[in-house]
């Protein structure tokens, strides 16, 4: 039978591999789902891997899609590496598109001389909604005790009200024919992009630096080390000093700004308006993308750029495969399952053996039954 | 009055299903697992159970396709936290995506599907008196299954052999393994239990509730039950009362509404949310008596023999 026999020491090699496993084995059965439902697999695997790299176009709207994913995601990276458990990234997300969105419906006349400069301004503010957003889940935390996870959840159902409430009240477009938007934002306000013709924006240049940001962040800086010591150990912590109430507070603004800061470029960006569709999961992806990217800020950019082609396969596979959309969440949630599965063999490493007389006195203390 | 009476037997029947979701879960964190994916498990369990009752017409088979399909879900996160020590949060986090996921998927051939009113049971002789009757006694029988199964549970937990050994696995694993006590079996059986009340709360959401199915109708139940839990600090009875306090919360959101309240319906809907965090804050602060209720190998994994 299978045992598990634990490592001396983590297994570096398998930590790498372990995505790319978890990786094949949702790709298997994906193939399997594809079989069932009488669908062509090779069509399937060709719309999910393929149709959204195939050229100029596809790639400008994948990273459109990875931006907001990436950059989202290296908070949370932060987040989970300082064991603070912020799940409410979407919540994060829309509010700061709103406060975005807000600043963007101001532009007119009496703005003009701020030029594009505004656009400095209007992400400036979604970063902050984003904060403040989270800060609501630090304060509660730090000043109550009150479970992170499910305070910052809650705040993701009361933004998307106060989203629907926005956007059907008072900043409902009055020329709208009365369909809950905002009035389409002015093109000054808009986030430039990068090459003409295509969608594409600065969006995926500030993911880029800020990628290389969190890289030196976690492993340059004394207060990157300090919050991945508590999150790793408490107790050797609060031994070597470092105040675990900084850390929450840093690992949720921080993580709050960016997700604000994907919010901001979404509403500034690709939407160009606030509507009731302002959260598109990226926020919940981005626990996945975080995860699959081993919590590192390189290995996010390449599981944001896969996330976002779970994404695009999925709006593919409805308009060419008849499949519903939803396709893309069961890939995804299966993706982090197997992940967190495949990780087992990080710590562990599988032996066939037969069964010994008594497992409990066996001299490898740490022999346990798989 | 009458109006009254109808806005309690409704805040009942709303309650039902946090009551069962909550209680499927403190057998969970009794054990010492906490599972995360109850909302998953939720909206799996709803579409499972709806799609039974369409196709079949027969309530009570859709109450067992709910509860198949959250023990079944709650199986696959049982194996992975507790025979392969995965991380408990992360991996209901897993759970409650692929659930959303899945559901939505496997839905939306049943997004315009309809099942009449359910028949209510009236209680013989007790549902004709004036206000109580309407208010207590014209329920689903599901609403009274779930007072019934918070005596059981409690009777089971501090009364029974069986209950004691579930309460030293959540509270001590070590000591419980030294004793010869199967500890990772234990903890699964709960771990699958709980799913099987949170599919059954599920399949009765879209059943009986509502009753129809909408990609993400379970709109945050799942996670209110799981706050429930920290609400009655893991004790069945006060958790059916938290149950009821929320559910009429939901129903109060409505009434108003009805009414004509001049607050903007957003504004209202928000209502059961904030009142979780309000409730959370105010639950939480004394950390010291959290920690006295709180089975002390709460999240914490157990490998024997390390």
């Amino acid at each position: 039978m299978i045992k598990l026999e634990s490592r001396p020491q983590p297994s570096q090699l398998m930590s790498l591999l372990s995505p790319l496993l978890a990786l094949a084995i949702t790709v298997l059965i994906g193939i399997g789902l594809f079989l069932i439902l009488g669908k062509d697999p090779l069509r399937g695997l060709q719309v999910f891997f393929v149709e959204p790299v195939k050229n100029l176009y596809s790639l400008s709207e994948l990273s459109i899609k990875a931006t907001p994913l990436i950059l989202i995601a290296l908070g949370l990276a932060v987040c989970f590496r300082s064991n603070v458990w912020n799940i409410g990234a979407e919540g994060q997300f829309v509010v700061g598109a709103l406060a975005a969105g807000w600043v963007a419906m101001q532009a007119g006349p009496q703005l003009a001389w701020m030029g594009r400069g505004i656009v400095v301004a209007i992400l400036l503010a979604g970063v902050l909604g984003g904060m403040a957003w989270a800060a609501i889940v630090a304060l509660l935390r730090d000043r109550f005790n009150a479970n992170e996870i499910l305070v910052s959840l809650m705040l993701v159902y009361v933004a998307e009200m106060l989203l629907g409430y926005l956007v059907y009240g008072p900043w409902k477009d009055p020329q709208g024919y009365n369909f809950p938007q905002t009035i389409t934002f002015l093109p000054e306000t808009k986030v430039p992009r990068l090459f003409d013709g295509l969608r594409a924006h600065i969006g995926s240049v500030i993911a880029l630096v800020a990628v290389g940001g969190f890289w030196i962040f976690l492993f340059r800086t004394y207060r990157g080390f300090a919050l991945q010591v508590g999150g790793l150990a408490p107790l050797a912590a609060r031994y070597a000093g470092f105040s675990s109430r900084s850390a929450l507070w840093t690992a949720l603004l921080l993580s709050g700004g960016m997700a604000g800061l994907a919010g901001g470029l979404e509403a500034a960006g690709p939407l160009g308006q606030l509507t009731p569709y302002v959260p598109a999961g990226y926020g919940f992806a981005a626990i996945i993308v975080a995860y699959v990217g081993r919590l590192h800020p390189v290995g996010i950019v390449f599981s944001g750029l896969l996330m976002s082609m779970f994404y695009i396969g999925g709006e593919l596979a409805q308009s060419r495969m008849a499949l519903p959309k939803s396709l893309t969440g069961v890939f995804q949630g299966l993706l982090l399952f197997t992940l967190l599965a495949c990780d087992t063999l990080v710590h562990y490493r599988l032996r066939w053996q037969r069964r010994a007389a008594s497992p409990v006195s066996a001299p490898a203390a740490a022999v346990k039954e798989a | 009055m009458e109006a009254l009476a109808l806005l309690l037997a409704a805040t009942f029947n709303a309650g039902t299903v946090l009551a069962l979701a909550g209680l499927g879960l403190l057998i969970n964190e009794r054990a010492g697992i906490v599972n995360l994916g109850a909302e998953g498990m939720m909206l799996v369990a709803a579409i499972a159970g709806f799609a039974t009752a369409v196709t079949t017409g027969n309530d009570w088979l859709a109450f067992g396709a709910g509860a198949l399909a959250g023990a079944l879900l709650a199986a696959a996160f049982g194996l992975l936290v507790i025979w392969l020590n995965t991380n408990q949060v992360a991996t209901g986090l897993a759970l409650a995506l692929f659930g959303a996921g899945f559901s939505a998927f496997v839905g939306i051939g049943f997004v315009q599907g309809k099942l009449g009113e359910r028949p209510r049971f009236a209680v013989p002789g007790l549902a004709d008196l004036p206000f109580v009757g309407p208010a207590f006694f014209r329920q689903h029988p599901m609403v009274y299954a779930a007072i019934a199964l918070t005596l059981a549970l409690a009777w089971f937990l501090y009364r029974s052999r069986a209950g004691l050994v579930l309460r030293a696995v959540g509270e001590s694993p070590e000591s419980a393994h030294a004793l010869g006590v199967p500890v990772r079996p234990i903890r699964l059986a709960a771990v699958v239990g709980g799913g099987a009340l949170c599919g059954l709360a599920g399949a009765y959401l879209s059943v009986v509730y509502t009753p129809l199915w909408v990609e993400g109708m379970v709109a945050g139940k799942g996670w209110i039950a799981l706050a429930l839990t920290t609400f009655a600090t893991w004790r069945p009875a006060r958790l059916l009362l938290g149950a009821y306090l929320f559910g009429g919360v939901t129903m109060l959101q409505f009434h108003l509404q009805g009414e004509g309240v001049q607050v903007p319906s957003q504004f209202l809907s928000m209502l059961p949310y904030v009142a979780t965090i309000v409730v959370l804050v105010l639950i939480s602060r004394n950390a010291a008596w959290i920690r006295a209720n709180m089975p002390a190998s709460l999240g914490k994994p157990f490998f024997p023999g390390s």
